[in-house]
């Protein structure tokens, strides 16, 4: 075991712990995003540095400021005097602590024959590039287009729409 | 126990942090919150197999992580902006709260 795995190996392990244990649903997003960059380590330290720069772009860049977006237009992040958990959050618990041990089971009785676990070597983005332009030329393709609808989704979903809102207000009256 | 074994183990304690924040918790971006973390550690299962298997030069799991980054970020914009509908609907994102489906 070495550093290169240990240490984020901790950091993840501390971001996805606090995310579940705050109570502050900012505090929660923000030990989301210490995990998130945790993964990004663990990919620069499997040989992926290119997709440990996309996970940094992506996730930390973009998908927690997109939920702190939310946390805030939905009205901040204290949760008052309730409680934060659901009725049945034991049987939550419990679920997930089966599944851990199912998928521990599988891992540790599986017989893996481990290739080049010594030599880390990189490989250029230029071979990434020739395989998404030949090979995957088409899942490149249907990603953009997938893409392109869930923008047009989104932005429809979350436009205000003035003129629903005036008839729900006549109505009120 | 080899570090294949040992990133395996990790993504699936990541995985059931991330079942047992998306089971447990009240509020609905929170539940989203955990969607991602377990699609995280698919990814990061993805890349360990890519790494220790044995054509790693025919980038084979890396291209897949990169593929469900780019559909995970899809689906957390989708998501995100559901969630905005069902609050101006409702008022509130407690789904312990959210009861109807009528808009």
């Amino acid at each position: 075991m070495n550093l290169s795995f240990l240490i984020p190996a901790i950091i993840l392990l501390v971001g996805a712990a606090a995310a579940n244990t705050l109570r502050n649903l900012v505090h929660c997003v923000l030990a989301l995003t210490l995990a998130f960059a945790g993964f990004a380590l663990l990919y620069f330290g499997l040989g992926a540095e290119f997709l440990g720069l996309v996970q940094l772009l992506v996730y930390v860049g973009a998908v927690a400021i997109l939920i702190a977006f939310t946390v805030l237009l939905t009205g901040g992040g204290t949760a008052g005097e309730q409680t934060v958990l659901s009725p049945r959050w034991l049987q939550g618990f419990l679920l997930a602590g089966a599944m851990f041990l199912l998928l521990g089971y599988g891992i540790s009785k599986s017989r893996f024959t481990a290739h080049a676990a010594t030599s880390v070597r990189s490989y250029p983005v230029s071979l990434i590039g020739d395989a998404l332009i030949t090979s995957y030329a088409l899942p490149l393709e249907m990603l953009g287009v997938l893409l392109t609808v869930a923008t047009i989704g989104g932005v429809v979903l979350a436009i205000r729409e003035p003129r629903q809102a005036s008839q729900s207000v006549k109505v009120d009256q | 126990m080899t570090s294949l074994t040992l990133y395996l183990l990790l993504a699936a304690l990541i995985f059931a942090a991330g079942l047992a924040l998306a089971v447990t918790r009240r509020n609905a971006i929170l539940v989203l919150a955990g969607v991602e973390l377990m699609l995280n550690a698919a990814n990061l299962n993805f890349l360990a197999f890519w790494r220790f298997g044995q054509h790693p030069e025919a980038l084979i799991g890396f291209l897949f992580v990169m593929f469900s980054i780019a559909i995970a970020a899809a689906e957390a914009a989708i998501g995100l902006a559901l969630i905005l509908a069902v609050f101006r609907q409702s008022h509130t994102i407690n789904i312990d709260q959210i009861e109807q489906l009528k808009g």
